[in-house]
C-alpha cells in the first residue's frame, strides 16, 4: 500500500499513515511519549527534546515530535538510551527552572513538575542556574505575570503569539545563555502591543505566564458584612469549569457552578448572558439602524460592516493594529461590562442598595476581560463596572479552596434580575454565536418571521474554520423595514486574532462587503479563552462547542428578545434599545493605539 | 599506515593561473550529469568539518523538482582557529564564483549567495567588485546566474547549514528540524546546495584537472587535499594546504614548537589529541585509517607544555556557552552546566567524579542535540577531561 | 523628516522590503548610529511591516548588532583560545587603562565601546581586535597604545 507504512514500535510491528510524525505513530498505538515544546494548536518546533527516540541503526536520538516516519523504521521510545537522555533533559530543565513548586501558581497543573514526577527526578545534580541570573517578574499587567525565572523556553508563547493571534508581543531574543522569551525591547506586557487575550497562558507548560489572580480580593468581598457582593458568569465557564473540577471536556455544570458560586458566599448569583442577550438587542438594533441610515438615507458617514464588540481582545487588536478603522466597531459594551454598569444603578435600585455597597465580581474565560474591567471608561454606573474578574480557572481555585464536592452540588437555578437567559446568549461562548443570535433576532424584528434554518440552528455560522461568510437573504420585511426586501445580509466571522487580520485587511482595502462582522479574539471564541482550563487544544474546543450547542438547543427560550427580564428591563429602565439611557450605560467609546 | 605517510604539501587551492573563464566555459559545456558523476568519482567531501560527499549533495538538489533552487557558499567561518575561507576569498575569490556558477548550472539554480562572516566586512568590498566581473562574463557566455554578498553580523551557529538559511531569511539564526534537508528544502523552501568555501575551491580544482587528479591525492576515504590553519604555539602559523590521511606525528614535527602537549583539530568542536595519542591519529575523514581519525575543517591548535587544559577547555565552554543559540535544552543548558561545572570540580565545590556526571552529560548532548553545535561539544569536553583529568581537578 | 527615518527608508528602498533584507537593513543602521535604538528599530518595524518585537528578537541575535548605545567606535577583542595564550589580557588592560573605561562600557565622550568578542580569524597573527571593521592584527600593549592614539589624534583627544 503507497500510503502506509510498515514500522516498528518497541519492537511491535505497525502500519502508519505516511506523513506522520514519530510522535503521532506513537500515540496511535497508544503509546505516550512525553513533550513539552509541542501542542496541537502550534507548529512543531522540536526545541525541548524531551521526547527524544531511538531509531535502531541511526546513532543519535530524534524528536519524536518532529521527525516523518519513514518505511521500515524500527523506533524505541523506551530504550535505556533514550530514558537516560530524557531523564538528564528534565535535569537540565529543572536546573534551569526556579523549581519552587509549593509557591507557584501552576503547581499540580505544571507539564515540567508532571514529568520531574514522571521521571522520579528525586536530587538536583547539576548546579542551580536560576540564583545566577538576574530574573526579572513582570506584574503590571493587569491580566498576565510574566515570571521568567519559571520559562522553560520552549517558545509556546511565542508561536502562540505569533501564529495564533498575529500580535507577536513576544519574541525570543538574545542566545546562547542569555536566550529569553521577552517584549520588544524587554518592556513590560502592559507597555507593547499585547492584547491580554492570555493565550500565551493557556498555551504555557509552566508557571512563566500565569493570569493575575484576584482571588483574595474576592474572598475577602465575600467576607466583609457591608458588601454586597454580585456575581456574574460567562456563557462559556459553564462548558469549561468541569475540567477544572475533575471532569470529562464538554461537560456542562451550569446548574452546579451556579450552586457552587452560592456556596462560596456570593450575595447574588447572576448570569452574564443576560447582558449577553441585552446586547444582542443593542447590537441588532445599531446594525439595524446603521443599514437604514447606509442604505435608506445614503448617509456616507455610516460604517459598515459594523464588527461586533464583546471580545475585548478583539478590541485591544483592533485599536493597535487599525486604529483608523474603529468606527466599524459597534459601539456596545461587552455582556460584562455592560452588565456592570446596570448592577450598580438598575439592580442597585430595584434591591434597594447602595452602590457603593455593592462588589461585582465576574467569572470569565478571559483575562482581557481583566484588563477591560480596568479601562478607565467603565465607570459609568459612577463606580468601577466590574470590581473583580476571575478566570473559570481562578473559580475552580475557590471552589477547591471551599472544600466543595463539586460533583455532588445539585444543580440550581441562578438568582433572579438579571439571571434569566436564552439559548442565544449560551452560544456567544462559541464562535460564531453573536453572529447566529443577531441573526435569530434581527432577521425576526425585520421580517416578523424566525430565521428560516431548521431549529433555529444557524449551521453556517458554526464550526472551526477560521474565517466563515455566510449569507441570509431578507424576503417580505415588515413594512417599517421594507427597504431591506431582497437584500443579501452579508455575514462573516472570524476568531483567533491571525484570522480576525484577514478579515480586517479585507475591510482595511475596501475588498469585504459584509454587513456585520463577527469577531472574537481567541481561537473557538471564548470557550477557547485565555482564562479557560489548560490544557485547551482543538480536541477539547470542539467537545465545549458541542457542549454549548446541546445547551442552547435545550431550552426553552433561544432568541434574545424573548428574554423576559430583557424585556422587562426595557419596560422599566431603559426603555428603548439605543436609547438614552442605555446610550449612557451600554455604550462606549475606544481609544486609538500605537501599532509599534 | 598513518606514521607511514610523510607530509605532503600541495598548491592547488591558491595556485593563482587566471584562467577561470575557460575553465567556467568548458565546464559547463559538459552535461549536468557528467559533471556529477567528476564529482563523485573524486570522492570529495565537505570541507566545512561535517564531510559529507558533495557529489551526492549536489545530485540530490539537481533530481529536486521546484521552480526555484539557490546555492549557497557557507563563508561564515566562525570555528576557533579557522582562517583559511578569508585567505580564499581574498586571493582567489574567482574560483569560488566559477565554481558557484557551475553548481547552479549542474543543480539549475540562477541565485547564489555567499555568507559572509560579519567579521571579514573588509573583503565585502573587493568581492563585489569581483562579482561584477564575473556576471559580466557570464552574461557574456550566456550563463544566467547571480552573485550576491550577505554579510553575517557576529554568530557563530550560522555557521550551521540550516541556521545560516535561517539568518539570510532575515531571522534568528536558529538551526532548523532536519528532515528537511537543505537539498529539498533549503533557502525559503527550496532546494539549496550550500557549500562551504573550500569546497567550492576544490570542486573547481576537479573540473579544470578531473577527478583522477584529486582523487590520487590523500587516502582512501579521504580524498584529495585540505586546507589547514594552524595557530597557538607553533613557530609557523598560517595556511597550509596539505593531502589529507597524514598522521598528527608528521604534522606536530613539522609545525610544532618541539614542546608540543597537545593538539586541537577541528577547533573547539573538535578533539584534543594529546602528545601520547599523536602517532595513532590521522587527519581524514572515517575510514579504514588506523588509531583515531579525526575530521577537520582544518583549525590545527597546537598547544605547548606552558597552557592549562583547564584553561583551554574553559575557554571553548565559555564560546559555546555564548554562541549557541540557545533554542534546544541538552545544548543551552549543557553547556553552562558544563562550564560552571569544570569550575566547581576546579574549586573544590565539587568532587572529581562530578566530571564523570558532566562526561556523560556531553553523551545526551551528543545523542539528542538539535544540531551540529549542540552535539559536538562532547568533543573537545571528553577529549579533554579524559585526557588531562588530572589538570581538571588540580 | 528625521535622519533616522529617511534613513530606514532609503535603506528599505535599497534593499527591499522582504524579510531577508532585515539584516541588511539593520546592518545599515549601525553603520551610521553605531547602535539600534528602540526608535530606530520602531522605524524598521513600520517600514518593513513587521512586528517590533521581531526586530527587537533578531538583532539581539547577532552580537555585532548593538541595541545599547555605543560610541563612534566599537573595539572588539578577540578572547577565544589563540588571542588568550597571546597575550589578549594585556591587551585589554592597555586599553582599559588608556580609554579608562572597563569592558563593555563606553568612554563618557561616546567615542569609544570596548567589547570583547569571539573568534575574530586571525588566530595565526594573534592576539587581534577590530576597530569598527578594521582589524589589527599581532597586537601588543605598544602596538595598540599606538594604534588607539592615532584614533584619538584623528579626532581631537579624549
Amino acid at each position: 500500500m503507497a500510503n502506509k507504512l510498515n514500522i516498528s514500535i518497541n519492537g511491535f510491528p505497525v502500519e502508519i499513515a505516511k506523513g506522520k510524525t514519530i510522535l503521532e505513530a506513537a500515540d496511535e498505538q497508544g503509546i505516550k511519549i512525553p513533550t513539552l515544546c509541542y501542542h496541537k494548536d502550534l507548529c512543531v518546533a522540536g526545541n525541548c527534546r524531551v521526547c527524544v527516540v531511538e531509531v535502531v541503526g541511526q546513532n543519535r536520538l530524534s524528536a519524536a515530535c518532529a521527525t516523518p516516519v519513514e518505511e521500515g523504521m524500527e523506533i524505541l521510545t523506551n530504550s535505556l538510551k533514550v530514558r537516560n537522555s530524557r531523564k538528564h533533559i528534565i535535569e537540565l530543565l529543572l536546573a534551569e527552572h526556579n523549581a519552587d513548586c509549593t509557591k507557584c501558581y501552576r503547581n499540580g497543573n505544571c507539564e515540567l513538575q508532571e514529568l520531574a514526577s514522571e521521571y522520579k527526578i528525586m536530587t538536583q545534580d547539576f548546579l542551580e542556574l536560576v540564583p545566577l541570573k538576574n530574573y526579572t517578574i513582570d506584574m503590571f499587567s493587569p491580566s498576565i505575570i510574566k515570571d521568567d525565572s519559571k520559562c522553560i523556553r520552549c517558545q509556546r508563547c511565542v508561536r502562540t503569539c505569533a501564529e495564533l493571534q498575529g500580535v507577536n508581543a513576544l519574541t525570543v531574543a538574545h542566545k546562547g545563555d542569555k536566550m529569553k522569551i521577552t517584549t520588544f525591547f524587554e518592556k513590560a506586557m502592559r507597555d507593547v502591543v499585547c492584547t491580554n487575550c492570555g493565550q500565551c497562558v493557556n498555551h504555557c507548560p509552566t508557571g512563566a505566564l500565569v493570569e493575575k489572580n484576584y482571588i483574595e480580593e474576592v474572598w475577602e468581598a465575600i467576607a466583609n458584612p457591608n458588601k454586597h457582593v454580585v456575581v456574574q458568569t460567562a456563557p462559556a465557564v459553564r462548558v469549561g469549569l468541569g475540567e477544572e473540577l475533575g471532569l470529562e471536556p464538554g461537560s456542562r455544570v451550569t446548574g452546579q457552578m451556579v450552586a457552587a458560586l452560592k456556596r462560596l458566599g456570593f450575595d447574588s448569583v447572576l448570569d452574564t448572558d443576560f447582558t449577553a442577550d441585552l446586547t444582542i438587542m443593542e447590537e441588532g438594533t445599531e446594525l439595524l439602524t446603521r443599514l437604514k441610515k447606509a442604505l435608506v438615507d445614503k448617509d456616507e458617514s455610516v460604517s459598515l460592516p459594523m464588527a461586533t464588540s464583546c471580545s475585548p481582545g478583539w478590541i485591544k487588536y483592533i485599536e493597535h493594529m487599525y486604529p483608523e478603522h474603529l468606527e466599524h466597531l459597534s459601539t456596545c459594551k461587552s455582556p460584562q461590562q455592560m452588565f456592570g454598569a446596570l448592577v450598580k444603578t438598575y439592580y442597585a435600585k430595584a434591591r434597594n442598595l447602595e452602590p457603593e455597597n455593592i462588589i461585582s465580581v465576574s467569572i470569565m474565560p478571559c483575562t482581557a476581560k481583566k484588563f477591560e474591567a480596568y479601562r478607565p471608561e467603565m465607570h459609568d454606573s459612577g463606580y468601577r463596572d466590574v470590581d473583580y474578574v476571575l478566570t473559570t480557572r481562578e473559580l475552580a481555585i475557590l471552589i477547591k479552596q471551599a472544600g466543595l464536592d463539586f460533583n455532588k452540588l445539585k444543580p440550581v437555578k441562578y438568582d433572579r434580575l438579571m439571571g434569566e437567559s436564552t439559548g442565544a446568549a449560551v452560544i456567544f461562548g462559541a464562535t460564531g454565536g453573536v453572529m447566529e443570535a443577531a441573526l435569530r433576532t434581527a432577521y425576526e424584528i425585520v421580517t416578523g418571521r424566525e430565521v428560516p434554518f431548521k431549529n433555529l440552528d444557524i449551521t453556517p455560522v458554526r464550526g472551526m474554520e477560521g474565517v466563515r461568510e455566510a449569507s441570509v437573504k431578507i424576503e417580505n420585511p415588515l413594512k417599517e423595514w421594507a427597504f431591506l426586501d431582497g437584500i443579501e445580509l452579508k455575514c462573516a466571522i472570524a476568531h483567533g486574532l491571525v484570522n480576525a487580520k484577514t478579515v480586517m485587511d479585507s475591510v482595511k482595502s475596501g475588498k469585504a462587503d459584509y454587513h456585520f462582522i463577527e469577531f472574537m479574539a481567541c481561537p473557538g471564541g471564548c470557550l477557547g479563552g485565555g482564562g479557560q482550563p489548560i490544557p485547551t487544544n482543538p480536541e477539547i474546543r470542539r467537545k465545549r462547542a458541542e457542549a454549548i450547542y446541546t445547551e442552547d438547543s435545550e431550552l426553552a427560550l433561544r432568541k434574545s428578545h424573548e428574554n423576559p427580564e430583557v424585556q422587562k428591563l426595557y419596560r422599566d429602565f431603559l426603555k428603548e434599545p439605543l436609547g438614552e439611557v442605555s446610550h449612557h450605560l451600554l455604550h462606549t467609546k475606544y481609544t486609538k493605539r500605537e501599532r509599534y | 599506515m598513518a606514521n607511514s605517510y610523510q607530509l605532503k604539501r600541495v598548491d592547488f587551492i591558491f595556485r593563482n593561473e587566471n584562467d577561470w573563464e575557460k575553465v567556467l566555459s568548458t565546464t559547463i559545456k559538459k552535461k549536468p550529469q557528467e559533471l556529477i558523476n567528476e564529482l563523485i568519482s573524486s570522492e570529495l567531501k565537505g570541507r566545512g568539518g561535517a564531510g559529507f560527499p558533495t557529489g551526492l549533495k549536489w545530485k540530490l538538489t539537481s533530481e529536486a523538482k521546484a521552480e526555484k533552487k539557490y546555492v549557497i557558499c557557507n563563508a561564515d567561518e566562525g570555528e576557533p582557529g579557522t582562517f583559511k575561507d578569508r585567505e580564499i576569498l581574498s586571493k582567489v575569490p574567482y574560483k569560488v564564483l566559477t565554481a558557484m556558477a557551475v553548481c547552479g548550472y549542474v543543480t539549475g539554480a540562477k541565485e547564489g549567495f555567499i555568507y559572509l562572516r560579519g567579521e571579514y566586512k573588509f573583503l565585502e568590498e573587493e568581492l563585489n567588485k569581483e562579482i561584477a566581473e564575473f556576471e559580466y562574463y557570464c552574461k557574456e557566455i550566456n550563463l544566467d546566474f547571480k552573485i550576491k554578498v550577505f554579510m553575517g553580523s557576529g554568530a557563530y551557529i550560522c555557521g550551521e547549514e540550516t541556521a545560516l538559511m535561517e539568518s539570510l531569511e532575515g531571522k534568528r539564526g536558529e538551526p532548523r528540524n532536519k528532515p528537511p534537508f537543505p537539498t529539498q528544502a533549503g533557502f525559503k523552501g527550496s532546494p539549496t546546495v550550500i557549500n562551504n568555501v573550500e569546497t567550492l575551491v576544490h570542486t573547481f580544482t576537479i573540473f579544470k584537472y578531473g577527478a583522477k587528479k584529486f582523487y590520487d591525492l590523500g587516502v582512501q576515504y579521504s580524498r584529495g587535499t585540505k586546507l589547514f590553519s594552524v595557530s597557538g604555539d607553533t613557530p609557523k602559523p598560517g595556511i597550509y594546504e596539505l593531502e589529507l590521511g597524514m598522521s598528527l606525528q608528521d604534522f606536530v614535527y613539522e609545525f610544532g614548537d618541539g614542546d608540543t602537549k597537545a593538539v586541537q583539530v577541528g577547533g573547539a568542536s573538535g578533539f584534543l589529541v594529546p602528545r601520547k595519542k599523536f602517532k595513532d591519529a590521522a587527519i581524514g575523514f572515517k575510514g579504514k585509517l588506523t588509531g583515531i581519525s579525526l575530521p577537520t575543517g582544518g583549525s590545527m591548535m597546537l598547544f605547548n607544555s606552558s597552557r592549562s587544559m583547564f584553561n583551554v577547555l574553559d575557554n571553548y565552554l565559555e564560546f559555546f556557552r555564548e554562541e549557541c543559540c540557545g533554542q534546544c535544552t541538552p545544548c543551552r543548558v549543557g553547556c553552562q552546566q558544563l562550564l560552571l561545572g569544570i569550575k566547581a570540580v576546579k574549586r573544590g565545590d565539587k568532587p572529581a567524579s562530578y566530571l564523570d556526571k558532566l562526561l556523560r552529560l556531553t553523551e545526551t548532548m551528543q545523542l539528542t542535540a538539535k544540531c551540529g553545535l549542540g552535539q559536538s561539544v562532547a568533543n573537545s569536553f571528553s577529549s579533554i577531561v579524559e585526557n588531562f583529568r588530572e589538570e581538571m581537578i588540580y | 523628516m528625521d535622519p533616522i527615518k529617511s534613513l530606514i527608508q532609503n535603506l528599505a528602498d535599497q534593499y527591499g522590503r522582504q524579510r531577508e533584507n532585515l539584516l541588511p537593513i539593520m546592518q545599515g543602521v549601525i553603520e551610521r548610529e553605531n547602535f539600534l535604538s528602540e526608535y530606530s528599530m520602531v522605524e524598521i518595524a513600520r517600514e518593513m511591516d513587521i512586528p517590533a518585537s521581531e526586530v527587537y528578537g533578531t538583532a539581539t541575535f547577532y552580537s555585532f548588532l548593538e541595541t545599547k548605545p555605543t560610541g563612534k567606535y566599537t573595539i572588539r577583542v578577540c578572547k577565544t583560545i589563540t588571542c588568550a595564550m597571546k597575550g589578549k589580557g594585556q591587551v585589554l588592560f592597555a586599553i582599559q587603562d588608556m580609554l579608562k573605561i572597563k569592558l563593555g562600557e563606553t568612554t563618557p565622550d561616546n567615542r569609544f565601546t570596548l567589547l570583547e568578542t569571539n573568534c575574530l580569524g586571525w588566530c595565526h597573527k594573534a592576539p587581534a581586535m577590530m576597530i569598527n571593521n578594521e582589524v589589527y592584527t599581532d597586537l601588543t600593549p605598544e602596538k595598540v597604545r599606538e594604534i588607539l592614539s592615532d584614533y584619538m589624534k584623528q579626532n581631537g583627544s579624549i
